[in-house]
């Protein structure tokens, strides 16, 4: 699977989490999903309720909202984002144990090094974490 | 009945239960589900008993988090 985000919604992400940490911060993505390509077409910042540096729950009323709006702006539910602020950008075992859609992508944001930010993409199935070709374009 | 759910139009049985239509849906580890009828959380207590009505919108929502 390849997977897409514009360099603004990449900016989009990385603003926020870096405006949230120490906290994990962390949203949705949605977009399109055709012939092996996921593009991002919006991402959603949500409120980590947990307010946590070591977790992150997405405000189920948040989530509903934004899947509303996915709906009514013809955009198909891609997966979620969240932000590693002192680890990798890798799936960590919480991670994997709480993905529960195998059809999703999981983007995991590491600010680790704050000035050079990692996005990357994984595909969690079977508790097993892949990352998926990720592309940030203009 | 015909009601909504995930913006789908479905015909179910009338008075139909949350629990039964999660069963009827498949819905997957129903324990991290969230369901929403017409925008408003449904309690996991009420679940076996709230009977849904005609034109409800339904929405099940799963549990997004994670950690470090």
């Amino acid at each position: 699977m390849k997977v897409t985000i514009t360099k603004s919604d990449f900016d989009k992400i990385l603003v926020h989490a870096r405006k949230e940490a120490p906290l994990e911060a962390c949203g949705l993505i949605a977009g399109s999903d055709h012939d092996g390509i996921r593009e991002i077409q919006k991402v959603y910042l949500l409120t980590n309720v947990d307010h946590t540096s070591e977790h992150f729950s997405l405000d189920p009323k948040e989530q509903l909202s934004a899947v509303l709006d996915m709906r009514k702006s013809g955009l198909k539910p891609l997966g979620n984002w969240h932000s590693h602020p002192a680890s990798p950008s890798r799936s960590s075992q919480e991670d994997i144990r709480l993905a529960f859609d195998h059809t999703a992508s999981y983007l995991i944001l590491s600010l680790m090094d704050d000035a050079h930010p990692v996005l990357h993409s994984f595909h969690v199935e079977n508790g097993v974490s892949e990352q998926e070709e990720l592309v940030i374009v203009e | 009945m015909r009601i909504q759910v995930s913006g789908e139009t479905k015909e179910v049985k009338d008075g139909i239960t949350i629990s039964e239509l999660i069963q009827e849906e498949k819905v997957e580890t129903p324990e991290y589900v969230s369901v929403s009828v017409n925008e408003e959380f449904i309690q996991k207590s009420d679940f076996d008993t709230l009977s849904l009505k005609e034109g409800d919108r339904v929405e099940f929502l799963y549990f997004m988090g994670g950690g470090r």
